[in-house]
């Protein structure tokens, strides 16, 4: 399927009850429309029991709205938030395992490294691992200096994002639901 | 010191605890230790043993629908949980409260494709509003308080508990206590005065406004609210097929059935109205048609409860997210006392089309027996008073159209997923749900076969079902559409059936066959006089069709007639002579 003109990435954040089944209830959302996930990736929060997924999608504005929808329709999902690039700083992280052998050779890696940000993780005589955190196009930078030296595996973590809100959003909301649990206790 | 249970036992307690007296379901290994603590509780928990897992559910379903209360499913782990899939799909498009307590083989067997063993909250979880596995017997009571709680409120619908043969046979230390809060879930929204100032503003400076009501209305309990503010403002109301009854059907402002089959007037005035209020419903497919072309004219308020159906199929001018019946008490005083006159009229000057051209040809037939005058002699012979249950295809748009109401929660029908095979098991649940009322089951002859089972149900508990089977040896509704759109090609709709009064009979259930138009009333009058369950088996013209149509994906203007004619509105119809 090739992606029409007004298809763009979004970046969709769930915040959940930390229980079993919880990403396949939310995958299964996608499934269903047959939306093709990009990365998605899943983590604690600072919040007692809350959960969140970070999952990225292209896909157009309307078809994600909906989506968005049905994934906080679902019991345990306490919230979720629709992004696109723009409200968001994010970020990614890459590792690179290269031969040893070949990069000792190399007089230019450190200029390498450094000219990318990146970092040595660890050494061993036959291999190499660096780290380098990003933008996917950053990250591929690197990848593509990296080639001739024999990458042996390369992995990218999957996008982590904070929004550029001045307004914590699941804060309020967690704070109105213990108002209500209140009330509702209350009234026994 | 709290007293030490079994699991099982906690689980029969705590659907006590939720003032659950009966429950549909069928056992096996799995679940053994529940039915064997079931055993000790039959003065209380009614147990009815149905004859197909599928039975049970649809049976639930029925009670749910006629009560508002949940219906409580029992069934074995593998085959006996796969077998009530189609029904938590059905509850859930049809937003039922459905709780299903399926057996699972005990814990240290999961995941190895043990005997009877299947993955149920995987395979349930796109289809049940909650599904959950119990591992530990302590956890049971409050697996039980949440499954009732989520069933039965906000958008009410399906949920599973998969509970482990371990956690049935483990001990705890027995304490019940219902659930009333959970954080990531607001059954119940306050509804904001702002927007039922806006959409009262709307309401009332509309020329042309029209409610469309829906199954949220049912649901709700808000039949007389809505009456009240249709009757204040002057608004004409249309139902979709699972609000049929939130209005008496001879209510002047009640102006019939939105969708496919649907009422004239309703469907082609849509596109003319300027403020629509709809009401617990969902934009359907069937009552939209073509959504590019649906309601165009209209500012639409749209009240739900669920706020992931706003825009979801038509994009509305308002969102209220309320209870039906929250909304529309708190919206009565804000409207103005009004009447819309001759608007109100134009939907009987198309309603009265309607009645000429389709309604008197299919009640005055002169050949075979139509399936709409076997369904209009039910409705008279028992005072438009009784709930419908009915099963899917033609004879469940026939009898949408045919069957009368007086009484609200009085139709019970798969709409959402059109399951075949519903209406029979569903009959059985509505009637032991309410014993004190006539429950007519119109059924097809395929409908009916799907199911036929439950018949043993039925004998076994003597249920006071009166079941109708239009019976033209067809699949009605499918042979309609390749009549209509594939060239009268008749593939694989011709049935060749049993003799159904002797498979009745073979149960022990009094029945009545009818070929000829003479002995319809008798018959009819015989079937609801009689003290229990009987079956009508007619024979109708396999020709007959369900009109009016809107073909699927139409514009609601472009209404069919019959084969050849499209309805005209009389100033075009003027219009076009000129």
């Amino acid at each position: 399927m090739t992606p029409a003109t007004h298809q763009q990435l979004f970046t969709i954040t769930v915040y959940s009850e930390h229980c079993v089944g919880l990403l396949n209830q939310v995958s299964i959302i996608f499934t269903r429309r047959c939306l093709n996930i990009e990365d998605v990736s899943a983590s604690r929060t600072t919040l007692e029991g809350v959960h969140r997924l970070t999952i990225t999608v292209w896909s157009d504005r309307e078809t994600m709205e909906k989506v968005v929808a049905q994934i906080e329709k679902r019991i345990d999902v306490l919230r979720a938030f629709l992004y696109t690039d723009d409200d968001i700083i994010y970020q990614e992280i890459a590792l690179y395992k290269v031969d040893t052998r070949k990069l000792i050779d190399e007089q230019y890696l450190e200029n390498i490294i450094r000219h990318h940000g990146a970092r040595v993780l660890d050494i061993t005589p036959d291999f190499t691992v660096i780290e380098k955190s990003g933008q996917p196009w950053e990250t591929e930078a690197l990848l593509d200096q990296l080639r001739p030296y024999d990458v042996r595996q390369f992995v990218r973590s999957g996008r982590v994002c904070v929004t550029k809100s001045s307004v914590e959003v699941l804060d309020r909301y967690l704070d109105e639901q213990q108002i209500r649990r209140h009330k509702i206790e209350n009234n026994k | 010191m709290r007293e030490r249970i079994t699991g099982a036992e906690a689980l029969i307690r705590s659907l006590e605890a939720e003032g659950v007296d009966l429950v549909f379901g069928y056992p096996g290994g799995a679940i053994l230790p529940v039915y064997d603590r079931l055993y000790d509780h039959n003065d209380k928990l009614q147990h009815v043993l149905v004859r197909h897992e599928q039975g049970a559910i649809h049976a639930a379903q029925g009670y749910a629908r006629a009560t508002n209360r949940p219906g409580v499913v029992i069934v074995t782990s593998g085959p006996g949980a796969a077998n009530v899939i189609t029904g938590l799909s059905d509850a859930l498009m049809d937003s039922t409260p459905v709780v299903v307590i399926s057996g699972q083989v005990g814990a240290r067997f999961l995941g190895s494709d043990a005997f009877q063993e299947t993955d149920v909250v995987g395979i349930t979880q796109p289809i049940t509003k909650w599904a959950l596995q119990v591992r530990r017997a302590e956890d049971i009571p409050a697996a039980v308080a949440r499954a009732f709680y989520l069933a039965r409120t906000g958008r009410p619908g399906p949920v599973v508990l998969d509970i482990a043969k371990d956690a049935q046979l483990g001990e705890l230390e027995w304490h019940y206590e219902p659930l009333r809060f959970i954080r990531s879930y607001n059954p119940r929204p306050v509804v904001s005065p702002a927007d039922l100032v806006a959409a009262a503003e709307m309401l009332n400076s509309a020329q042309r406004p029209l409610i469309l009501a829906g199954h949220g209305v049912m649901i709700s309990g808000a039949e007389a609210e809505l009456a009240e503010l249709a009757e204040k403002a002057g608004i004409p109301v249309a139902t979709t097929l699972l609000g049929l009854s939130v209005m008496p059907s001879d209510h002047p402002l009640n102006k019939g059935m939105l969708g496919m089959h649907g009422n004239i007037g309703p469907n082609f005035l849509t596109n003319q109205a300027d403020v629509i209020l709809a009401v617990g419903i969902r934009f359907d497919d069937r009552v939209t048609g073509d959504t590019d072309f649906y309601a165009k004219n209209s500012r639409i308020i749209h009240i739900d409860i669920d706020a992931s159906e706003f825009n979801r199929n038509v994009k509305v001018a308002k969102t209220i997210h309320a209870d039906a019946q929250d909304a529309l008490r708190q919206l009565i005083p804000l409207v103005d006392s009004s009447r819309h006159d001759n608007w109100t009229e134009r939907f009987d000057i198309c309603n009265s089309i309607e009645a000429d051209y389709v309604k008197s040809r299919e009640l005055n037939h002169g050949g075979l027996l139509t399936m709409g005058e076997v369904i209009d002699a039910v409705s008279r012979e028992v005072d438009h008073d009784a709930v419908l249950v009915t099963d899917v295809g033609q004879n469940q748009m026939m009898a949408a159209r045919y069957f009368s109401f007086t009484r609200p929660r009085s139709i019970i029908t798969s709409g959402g997923l059109g399951t075949m095979g519903f209406g029979l098991p569903a009959a059985i649940g509505a009637k032991m749900a309410e014993p004190g009322r006539t429950v007519c089951y119109f059924g097809g002859d395929g409908g009916f076969q799907m199911t036929i089972q439950e018949l043993g149900t039925i004998m076994q508990y003597g249920t006071a079902v009166k079941m109708i089977v239009l019976n033209n040896n067809f699949l009605g509704n499918v042979r309609q559409w390749q009549e209509l759109f594939f060239n009268s090609r008749f593939s694989q709709t011709p049935m060749v059936n049993p003799d159904f009064c002797a498979i009745a009979s073979a149960y022990g259930i009094k029945s009545r066959r009818v070929e000829h138009r003479e002995e319809l009333a008798d018959a009819v009058a015989e079937m609801i006089a009689f003290d229990g369950p009987f079956l009508l088996d007619v024979l109708v013209d396999e020709t007959d069709k369900v009109f009016p149509m809107i073909p699927a994906g139409g514009h609601l203007e472009n209404i069919m007639l019959d084969k050849d004619t499209h309805f005209v509105y009389p100033d075009n119809r003027q219009n076009n002579q000129q």
